[in-house]
């Protein structure tokens, strides 16, 4: 392949002159446990075609059969994105001849998907800060995903110019749905970060959910980037070029970016924009043409007649429904201002993955501050070291939330704490059963603490004498060998007052 | 072939099989009757593409020590049996009687050898095929035609007339068929013999090569009623692996078989099935056949089905936009022939260059045929409309079957014609199935079996009695009677009659 590098013009340049409109095409692998249409495994990066059989190969005679867990996932999918689901709906068979594809056909559906004309609300950076833009969902389809070629030789890692290539069918057969926007238009200048907002949103979604691992990086979720530009809001969309191969949230925003600029510089010349497919460069940040076919692609849809429609029942639909997540943006904005917390400080709740945990911490009677200081806290260090996620710790938000409250009513100092919480880790029972067994409340009669008080202030005249002599930072030698004296049981605070307290000085 | 050997292969399959219960006969000696039989009369008929002998004896070998050990035996435990080439069966070559898949051994049994396995039965081999069951001769199979046991010069008809003519010359007393347009009932026509498309979804297509999805379904074949009945219960049923299939309990075919009583029984000739286009002999003795009906007290009505004119056309577009696709997949890519493959040549060619030098010239015809079927801008024209079609004929049955609880025709407009006089006529062809394509399209089940010779060449006629989609057993119930008599006219099965090759 030779690689010309196209012109682009400056993006402020393609704005004064162009209206872009984006189209947005995401495909997300679900993480069901079998594929679309046989049983074989879906895991990711298991040995080249070990987890292939007669369907998912296509051999002569084998038929598919839906794997209803895809099915489900997709109406929940649709659901979340206020889509309308499909009475009655068939797949389709997609023909064309690429050896990725066992069957020569891809099992798709065509124009009775199961999902259709939903949205979802995002927000946006605009001239006057952040607005929430509505993006319009076409379709929200099920079909199989294609195997994986790998191209050996040649210099581009592309089917032509290889010397052979390599077809991994582990891929093939695993359920994806391509999730079709409606034309995004308006977004001008912004249009980059719209695009990204929305697929970012769109993830955020979909993890909710729990339907699929949303790894860009791995291809669990990809999308496919439509362009046009036309001169005012009021002519018809240009003609749009597709760019393929954008797999990361920012390859997104820059894709959008890089063909406003691109197809700017085509028009401004007086050229035409070509409707192609493009691919994406990470590494350069560039869109390079794909191969363009001579005469338009015709997939020849036509019915899957090995498939019996589907016909999902309402009142399992309704059930669906109800049982959704609520949608994380949404959550995200009740949750920041209930909590008061800025962006930032969202941010870290939600990719420390302690966002359910701090919820339902609060909920269960913890305060904010507390429910955020274990989980990020001690917690996330032990999770740390463990290498496990902090929601596989063995301790409930209950728990927590019960260890806070004791610890806010002064029967825990933050040390016999962090031993509950390791008892509890530990297996030991709940933190009253722990604080039990290994004794570890908090000494709070006073007599007790009076008398190794003056224990310590006899062992210690010289600090005494500091600390009467203005020097009350010195108190903190006489309430460590107090708390050493009570194994730590004590309340560092109260043992601190009863000090002043007996030497008659004032804590500053 | 000994006098003994030579009366086995003459038994009815539930003859053989309560033989083989009794302990009078072992299924390894049946079996190597069937084989001996094979051996002397194959070269000839060439009904068989791949004869197993090893796998068969080792099968029948197993039945003997199950018996020996006084494990319990199915119906049809020991009885042979000829598989269509165009059903998967693991390890042994299937090729769907094209060159594309010579050499190809599945990986895996498709649902009718599992059952046919757990029954019991014993496979003898793949019989001959027109190519990816495309065609009403036998003559399209890549590997040479099969020749009628009636007359060698003669076809046995298509796509299955190997299993047909593996029946009619006491090569096997069982076979397995597939139906996409009468590929079952005209070779049963043609060849004497009994043959049933079920309803579709009645059994698993999963591992039947496809031809055309939505029409196609295996379906059982013998020299009798009952022998059909018993293989049709052994491989009918729900199979998840085949979403089109029907999650409902087996009809009760064999029982309606051993009834055979059509007392009573409302029984349409469809007009638009006659006059025209059918041989005088056949017409004849179809007449005949239905004058019978009515003297055992069937109520016998004309009934008009105006759509089935349309069928043959309507059909000749849905089945070649189906097969285009389901072909796809012959591209050497995976399994199979690959030509070409030099080092050099890019992937598109080879398969160009594979699918060029595998297919014939039949296939291609259609490929090429559905592949503009279903292009932007004609589907609608061609496919949308094909299937309009199919519902009208749907309708007419319904309608039918609001009157009477039969229909009846003959099978096929002629009995057997030479090998080679339509090979070059395509139309001429096609003609043979008109009164079989109606049951596919509308996805109900039928029967043909044999009403005597026609006297002007004195070869098979074939009545086809049909009936609602999932009332198969009526077929059962209606060919028996019909069996019933005749045998009593005739003094035994036309069958009887075949020369002794």
């Amino acid at each position: 392949m030779t690689t010309t590098t196209d012109d682009v013009i400056d993006f402020d340049e393609a704005l004064a002159a162009f209206d872009p409109v984006m189209g947005l095409e995401v495909h997300v692998e679900l993480s069901t446990n079998s594929k679309m249409f046989c049983g074989c495994p879906t895991e990711f990066g298991g040995e080249p075609n070990s987890q292939v059989c007669p369907v998912c190969l296509g051999l002569p005679g084998a038929l598919p059969a839906v794997n209803a867990m895809a099915v489900e996932a997709a109406i929940r999918i649709g659901l979340a994105l206020n889509c309308e689901v499909a009475s009655w709906c068939r797949f389709a068979r997609k023909n064309y001849f690429y050896p990725d594809m066992p069957k020569n056909f891809q099992t798709s559906q065509y124009d009775e998907p199961i999902c259709f004309n939903g949205y979802l609300d995002v927000e946006v950076p605009s001239a006057d800060g952040v607005r929430t833009v509505r993006i319009g969902i076409e379709r929200a389809h099920m079909e199989e995903d294609t195997g994986k070629a790998l191209h050996v030789g040649g210099s581009t890692g592309r089917i032509h110019g290889a010397d052979y290539s390599l077809v991994d069918y582990n891929r093939a057969g695993i359920p994806l749905i391509e999730i079709v926007t409606k034309p995004i238009e308006g977004g001008g200048r912004f249009s980059p970060e719209i695009a990204r907002a929305y697929v970012t949103a769109l993830r955020d979604v979909l993890r909710s959910l729990g339907v699929s691992d949303v790894r860009m990086e791995q291809g669990s979720l990809r999308c496919d980037v439509n362009l046009s530009l036309r001169r005012s809001p009021e002519v018809p969309f240009g003609t749009r070029s597709e760019t393929k191969n954008v797999n990361s949230l920012r390859s997104v925003e820059r894709a959008v970016r890089y063909e406003i600029g691109r197809q700017a510089a085509v028009l401004e010349s007086g050229g035409t924009v070509i409707q192609e497919t493009r691919h994406w460069h990470e590494d350069t940040g560039v869109t390079t043409s794909g191969r363009i076919k001579e005469e338009a692609e015709d997939y020849r849809y036509f019915p899957e007649p090995d498939l019996v429609p589907i016909a999902p029942d309402p009142a399992w639909v309704e059930q669906l429904r109800a049982t959704l997540p609520e949608n994380p943006g949404v959550r995200r904005t009740r949750l920041a201002t209930a909590w008061g917390l800025t962006d930032f400080e969202m941010d870290s709740v939600i990719n420390a993955g302690a966002l359910d945990l701090v919820e339902e911490t609060v909920a269960a009677g913890a305060d904010l501050v507390g429910a955020r200081k274990w989980w990020m806290g001690e917690l996330a260090r032990v999770a740390n070291d463990r290498g496990v996620d902090l929601v596989d710790l063995a301790i409930t938000p209950v728990q927590v939330a019960r260890i806070e409250v004791l610890v806010a009513e002064g029967a825990l100092n933050d040390k016999l704490a962090r031993q509950v919480i390791e008892g509890v880790l530990a297996g030991e029972g709940d933190p009253e059963e722990v604080i039990a067994s290994r004794g570890l409340a908090v000494v709070s009669d006073d007599g007790p603490l009076l008398a190794a008080i003056e224990d310590a202030v006899t062992a210690n005249p010289d600090v005494v004498e500091k600390i009467t002599g203005g020097k009350p930072q010195a108190a903190g030698v006489i309430v460590g060998a107090v708390m050493k004296a009570t194994r730590g049981q004590a309340d560092a605070a109260r043992v601190r007052a009863l000090l002043f307290d007996k030497l008659g000085v004032v804590d500053e | 072939m000994s006098a003994e050997g030579q009366h086995l292969t003459r038994l009815a399959a539930a003859d053989i099989a309560a033989a083989i219960a009794r302990g009078d006969v072992s299924a390894v000696e049946v079996a190597q009757a069937h084989l001996d039989r094979i051996a002397e009369v194959d070269q000839r008929v060439h009904a068989f593409l791949h004869v197993d002998a090893e796998g068969a004896l080792e099968a029948a070998a197993a039945i003997d020590a199950k018996r020996r050990a006084g494990e319990p035996l199915g119906p049809l435990a020991g009885v042979p049996l000829a598989l269509k080439d165009v059903m998967a069966m693991r390890g042994i070559p299937t090729t769907a009687g094209s060159k594309v898949l010579e050499g190809w051994r599945p990986p895996y049994d498709s649902t009718v050898v599992a059952r046919l396995r757990a029954a019991d039965v014993v496979i003898l081999g793949k019989t001959n095929m027109d190519e990816f069951a495309m065609g009403s001769s036998t003559e399209h199979s890549a590997y040479g035609p099969t020749h009628n046991p009636w007359d060698l010069d003669r076809i046995p008809g298509g796509s299955g007339g190997g299993s047909a003519a593996a029946l009619a010359s006491f090569e096997a007393p069982l076979a397995i068929g597939t139906d996409t347009g009468g590929s079952i009932r005209q070779p049963a026509a043609v060849t004497g013999t009994v043959g049933v498309k079920p309803t579709y979804g009645g059994v698993s297509r999963y591992g039947l090569v496809a031809l055309a999805s939505s029409l196609d379904q295996a379906g059982p074949c013998a020299r009798t009623v009952e022998d059909t009945a018993l293989l049709h219960a052994a491989i009918a049923g729900y199979d998840p692996r085949d979403s089109t299939s029907i999650n409902e309990p087996v009809p009760a075919v064999v029982e309606a078989a051993r009834r055979g009583d059509v007392r009573g029984l409302r029984v349409g000739l469809v007009k638009e099935l006659s006059g025209e286009g059918y041989q005088a002999g056949v017409t004849q003795r179809f007449t005949e056949a239905v004058d019978l009906l009515t003297s055992l007290g069937a109520e016998v009505v004309e009934v008009s089905c105006p759509h089935f004119d349309y069928a043959l056309a309507a059909y000749y577009l849905i089945l070649p936009s189906e097969a285009s696709s389901n072909l796809a997949r012959f591209d050497g890519m995976r399994f199979g022939v690959r030509v070409g493959d030099n080092g050099e040549r890019g992937v598109e060619e080879v398969m160009s260059l594979t699918r060029e030098a595998g297919f014939g010239a039949e296939v291609k015809r259609r490929i090429m045929i559905g592949t503009y079927a279903l292009s932007s801008g004609y589907y609608d024209a061609y496919y949308g409309q094909a299937q309009k079609v199919r519902t009208l004929i749907q309708r007419d049955f319904a309608a039918a079957f609001e009157k009477v609880d039969v229909l009846v025709s003959p099978t096929a407009p002629t009995t057997a014609f030479r090998i080679g006089e339509k090979v070059d006529d395509p139309i001429a062809m096609y003609l043979n199935d008109v009164a079989t394509i109606p049951v596919n399209l509308a996805g109900n089940c039928a029967m043909s079996l044999p009403i005597g010779l026609a006297p002007e060449d004195g070869l098979p006629v074939g009545l086809q009695i049909m009936a609602a989609a999932k009332a198969d057993a009526s077929l059962y119930n209606v060919g028996a009677a019909l069996e019933a008599a005749l045998r009593d006219r005739w003094g035994h099965l036309l069958i009887e009659e075949a020369p002794a090759l």
